[in-house]
């Protein structure tokens, strides 16, 4: 396993770079945007790889709410933390793509602010989940994630349901697409994919990595015979889950 | 329209917030080795 994350590392990267270079030089330029449309390679893959990020969320929460797995949980905190980097991204570009298009750089669109929510709703997550030492904590964000997870759609069919300032989705919806355009763009999510993947892998291994260190603080503080008051408070840590 | 500029910035921004993420990892799993190789060290003692 420790030869595989280098290798798979070496070719995410050239994938990085043969997205990189048919989103720059071998997709077609857009009539009316001009260049700027180029944005859409890096925008679109990295909302839908966060989409997925969050249903893997959901689907990890589920099951540790069913199971009571720390693994399941453990996945929750790393799609969580991931995909909020990639709806970061999402959120970033989007008006730097609007600002030239539209005239603005923002606007309370239903697509802009129901993706900004869901955002908020998985930092919130994240920042219950970094300061909370109850061993309640990991039930209530998996209860967080679920709700969270409901905004996903949301997003999603914002456009079908609302009239918005958004473009129509190219992919089943009212937009379409040169099929050169498209084939680019599923490289793009290809490549974006993989990098989220191995993202995913570090994160899970530095998790794994935090729990055993806190554990391994945890027994230390009950053999110390600084008495059991600090015994005790210590016994809490490895039900923690925290993803500090 | 000068939207070359625009495009750049907003593939700078997305490998920049990548960068930022990258280097929290590192920063948190070398923190965190550290820590494990005192508790070590404090074991063996």
């Amino acid at each position: 396993m420790k030869r595989v994350f280098p290798i798979l590392s070496v070719l995410t990267a050239l994938l990085l770079a043969y997205a990189f270079y048919e989103a720059m030089w071998v997709a077609p330029m857009e009539r009316t945007m001009g260049d700027v449309q180029r944005i859409f390679y890096y925008h679109v893959p990295s909302a839908w790889t966060a989409f997925l990020l969050f249903f893997v969320n959901l689907v990890a929460s589920v099951i540790y709410l069913i199971r009571g797995s720390g693994k399941a949980d453990a996945v929750a905190v790393v799609s969580a933390e991931v995909g909020v980097v990639f709806c970061s991204v999402v959120l970033v570009t989007g008006p730097i793509w609007a600002r030239p298009v539209w005239g603005i750089w923002w606007t309370w669109d239903v697509r802009l602010t129901t993706t900004l929510v869901l955002w908020l709703i998985y930092v919130s997550y994240l920042v219950l989940r970094r300061f909370s030492d109850s061993s309640q904590t990991p039930k209530l964000a998996a209860v967080l994630a679920i709700f969270g997870a409901l905004d996903v759609p949301l997003v999603y069919f914002s456009i079908w349901f609302f009239r918005t300032q958004h473009p129509q989705p190219v992919i089943g919806g009212g937009g379409s697409i040169d099929p050169r355009m498209l084939h680019v763009l599923l490289i793009n999510w290809l490549a974006f994919s993989c990098f989220a993947f191995l993202l995913c892998w570090s994160r899970y291994r530095l998790e794994l990595l935090r729990r055993e260190v806190e554990e391994t603080e945890a027994l230390e503080s009950l053999l110390d015979p600084a008495g059991p008051a600090a015994a005790s408070s210590a016994v809490k840590v490895p039900f923690s889950w925290g993803s500090k | 329209m000068n939207s070359i500029k625009f495009l750049y910035a907003a593939y700078i921004a997305t490998w920049l917030i990548h960068s930022l993420y990258v280097g929290t990892l590192v920063r948190r799993y070398s923190r965190l080795r550290q820590q494990k190789k005192e508790l070590e060290r404090g074991q063996s003692r």
